[in-house]
């Protein structure tokens, strides 16, 4: 019965996929005058793409929008992550948590439970008190963090099911604008990939913002400040010297002064 | 559970379905209430880009061009799909889409299925086509649970239950979860939501959403959503069936740069939503064990066919016309007897659906251009709407010739319009003749004859007693009496 009807499924299958292209064809704007590509390229795009802000003030702008979603932003430099990481612990009450291969050793403070993933069941996932991750960039301009299946930030369901996130994040990962994250995002675009901007929220009931539905209901950010090694790096790549100016002016307002 | 879907065949005409909300007062403060947030959200986030327009006309462009190349795109999509492990079907109409739908989740051996928020399935009432094959389908946006346990209708693209109040929802919780107690703030409600379909994301094994964008470059698809449901019925369940209408194609990843920063904004009034997720076939040890994208004509062919109605497959969903609509604002959505409810109703269903079943609609507009002003990929729809009012008096008129009565009227008008004299005698009839018709406040309710089409869904105020000309050759005849 089942074989029968796969069978059965194959030359309805090519037959619809031919006649619902032949429709575009016949019904579509006139003969294009350029390959699809040349006209791709030709879309005027004249939307904000650069940063327009220095970049410690690209770190507030995500801090603002990260604790207008009700998440906690945690400070330290990148010696300091472990012991970031137990104090929001402690703070929320959590013990065993779950994360990825690939997290690094350092990262973990002792007295706290942690699980690697290795291919936990959802009713696995659901028992554990939360998960902690890296991410691959966050968006300040939405306040949006994306996650991708790479070691240190894994599975979608580990992410998913476990009510409380932790999510370890550098000054280095933070752009400003959904374009730069989209561009930067391009060279992986076909890993399994997760933007959050707050914890999970619903406005269904007459129109009352309640967070957390199906997703993680707290969230936790720690902002790991690595900044000044980012911008040496960025100079590396010769942008131009006006934007280094800014950028060091606005990180060290008072050395500037004096100078 | 079974529920009639709008459809637009059997739906009454809006005038008259429309009579029926404006008497309800209830529907009217929450859909009042509801449009306001939201488009006060939207005003603010929307003011924060000074790049906005630059946005809009981006968004409109990528639209186009990918209309323009959409069989490439289409093919490029299903390439890189399956290249990744993913199946892609095509579906020519409603029928076909649900027959495969139905198949595949019955290959896959499911009495239960769970669900993602989709206009598209909606659109071709697949519910009704799960349960007639016996399987069970479990809407888990919130606002679709309180839909469908309450046996309702959509009424709004992104807040679909937003005529429903707190009461009326903890009312159907109650009732349909089986539950003793229940609170009444909207946490409680939502808590009561988590709860009853936690269960079902652990254990249905089968998914089916719908599609915000396809990825013709990546083979990617890309699904928008704020409360988690979404990520998980497309990472838990084996086995996971997307359907979308081939409208849903975008060139580039790159694309997307543009995309989420219109939708959220003008969707939700959100910078951005809650979740994003974008996914390419399958992936190892991370969701679905089988992935499978439906491509849906449903007559999108044919709207792609009319020059100046195409501009209608530019629409990404986002409801900011709704909001923003005078009309429904006052009516709501049911009004509209489609899924797709508002200006963009308006124009969508007598084009996906046969002309003939939504003739009123595109007359359900002041076409006062509010709804083209929101769009964030620019659509034109009160132009679309005009466009649409011809076709309908074409086919109203078919075969009547010169004969027609619209016709005949429109060439007196003609002939009275282009003599002073005539102008002027037309006038002083029509004072004399609207005199039993007017009632004390100055208004027209009711007209007589075919005249009766003004009158049925608004008031004709009164002409006045005087023209302005009249009242002219009285002032200068009195001003020579002074001198």
């Amino acid at each position: 019965m089942r074989g029968k009807r796969k069978i059965a499924a194959m030359p309805e299958r090519t037959e619809a996929r031919a006649q619902i292209l032949e429709r575009i064809r016949a019904a579509k704007p006139q003969a294009p005058p350029s390959d699809a590509a040349a006209a791709w390229e030709k879309i005027r795009r004249e939307y904000k793409v650069a940063p327009d802000l220095p970049p410690a003030e690209i770190l507030h702008l995500l801090e603002d929008r990260l604790r207008d979603y009700d998440a906690q932003v945690f400070h330290c430099v990148p010696a300091e992550i472990a012991g970031a990481i137990a104090r929001a612990l402690q703070q929320r009450d959590k013990q065993n948590i779950v994360i990825a291969a690939g997290t690094p050793n350092e990262w973990l403070p002792p007295d706290f439970h942690f699980v690697e993933d290795s291919n936990l069941d959802a009713h696995a996932l659901d028992q554990l008190d939360g998960v902690l991750t890296g991410a691959t960039l966050a968006i300040a301009d939405t306040g949006t963090i994306v996650l991708q299946n790479v070691p240190g930030q894994g599975r979608r369901a580990s992410t998913l099911m476990p009510d409380y996130h932790l999510c370890v994040l550098f000054a280095s990962q933070v752009l400003q604008s959904v374009p730069q994250a989209m561009r930067m995002l391009e060279q992986t675009a076909t890993l399994p990939t997760t933007f959050f901007s707050g914890p999970s929220a619903t406005a269904d009931i007459e129109m009352t913002r309640i967070k957390g539905v199906h997703g993680p209901r707290f969230l936790d950010v720690i902002l790991v400040q690595d900044i000044v090694q980012v911008r040496w790096m960025a100079s590396d790549d010769s942008p131009p010297m006006k934007s280094i100016s800014v950028s060091i002016g606005s990180l060290f307002p008072n050395e500037c002064c004096s100078g | 559970m079974s529920r009639i879907p709008l459809d637009p065949a059997t739906a009454p005409a809006f005038p008259k379905a429309a009579k029926v909300s404006l008497h309800d007062l209830q529907l009217r403060r929450n859909v009042k209430h509801a449009t306001n947030v939201i488009q006060t959200k939207r005003q603010r986030v929307v003011g924060e880009r000074p790049d906005w327009q630059q946005l809009r006309e981006a968004g409109r462009q990528i639209r186009e061009h990918a209309l323009a190349y959409m069989d490439e795109y289409l093919e490029q999509f299903e390439r890189n799909c399956e290249a990744a492990g993913g199946h892609v079907h095509w579906a020519r109409d409603a029928e076909e889409a649900r027959q495969i739908v139905v198949r595949l989740a019955t290959e896959a051996g499911s009495r239960e299925v769970v669900k993602i928020k989709s206009m598209t399935t909606e659109e071709i009432h697949l519910n009704n086509a799960l349960e007639a094959a016996g399987i069970n389908a479990i809407e888990t946006d919130l606002a679709e649970l309180i839909i469908q346990l309450g046996q309702d209708q959509p009424s709004h693209i992104v807040v679909p239950a937003l005529h429903k109040s707190r009461h009326e929802i903890r009312e159907i919780f109650l009732r349909e979860m089986g539950l003793k107690h229940l609170g009444e703030e909207p946490a409680d409600l939502a808590e009561a939501a988590r709860t009853y379909l936690r269960k079902k994301f652990l254990t249905v094994q089968t998914a089916i959403s719908g599609a915000n964008f396809l990825i013709a470059e990546t083979g990617s698809v890309c699904i928008v959503e704020s409360e988690g449901n979404g990520r998980m019925c497309l990472t838990l369940p084996q086995t996971l069936i997307t359907i979308a209408g081939i409208d849903k194609v975008l060139p580039r990843f790159q694309d997307l740069e543009v995309m989420l920063q219109l939708l959220p904004r003008s969707a939700t009034g959100e910078r951005m939503n809650p979740y994003n997720s974008i996914w390419t076939g399958l992936h190892e040890n991370d969701g679905p064990r089988n992935f499978h994208v439906v491509l849906m004509d449903n007559a999108r062919t044919d709207v792609l066919a009319d020059p100046e109605g195409r501009q209608t497959l530019y629409c990404i969903r986002c409801g900011a016309c709704q909001n923003a609509c005078p009309v429904y604002r006052q009516t709501g959505g049911h009004a509209y007897g489609s899924v797709y409810a508002g200006p963009i109703g308006a124009i969508l269903t007598p084009q996906l659906q046969k002309m003939e079943h939504a003739q009123s609609l595109p007359y359900a507009s002041s076409l006062c251009g509010a709804c083209y002003e929101v769009c964030p990929v620019k659509i034109n729809i009160p132009e679309v709407l005009i466009h649409l009012r011809n076709k309908v008096v074409k086919q109203q008129t078919r075969g009547m010739g010169r004969l027609n009565p619209e016709a005949v009227a429109m060439k007196v008008l003609g002939m009275i319009f282009r003599s002073e004299s005539r102008f002027r005698a037309a006038q002083k009839f029509g004072r004399a003749a609207e005199k039993p018709l007017v009632n004390r406040e100055g208004w027209i309710g009711w007209l007589p004859g075919m005249l009766g089409g003004w009158t049925q869904a608004r008031d004709l105020h009164a002409m006045p007693q005087q023209t302005f000309r009249e009242w002219f050759d009285a002032r200068e005849k009195k001003d020579r009496g002074h001198a």
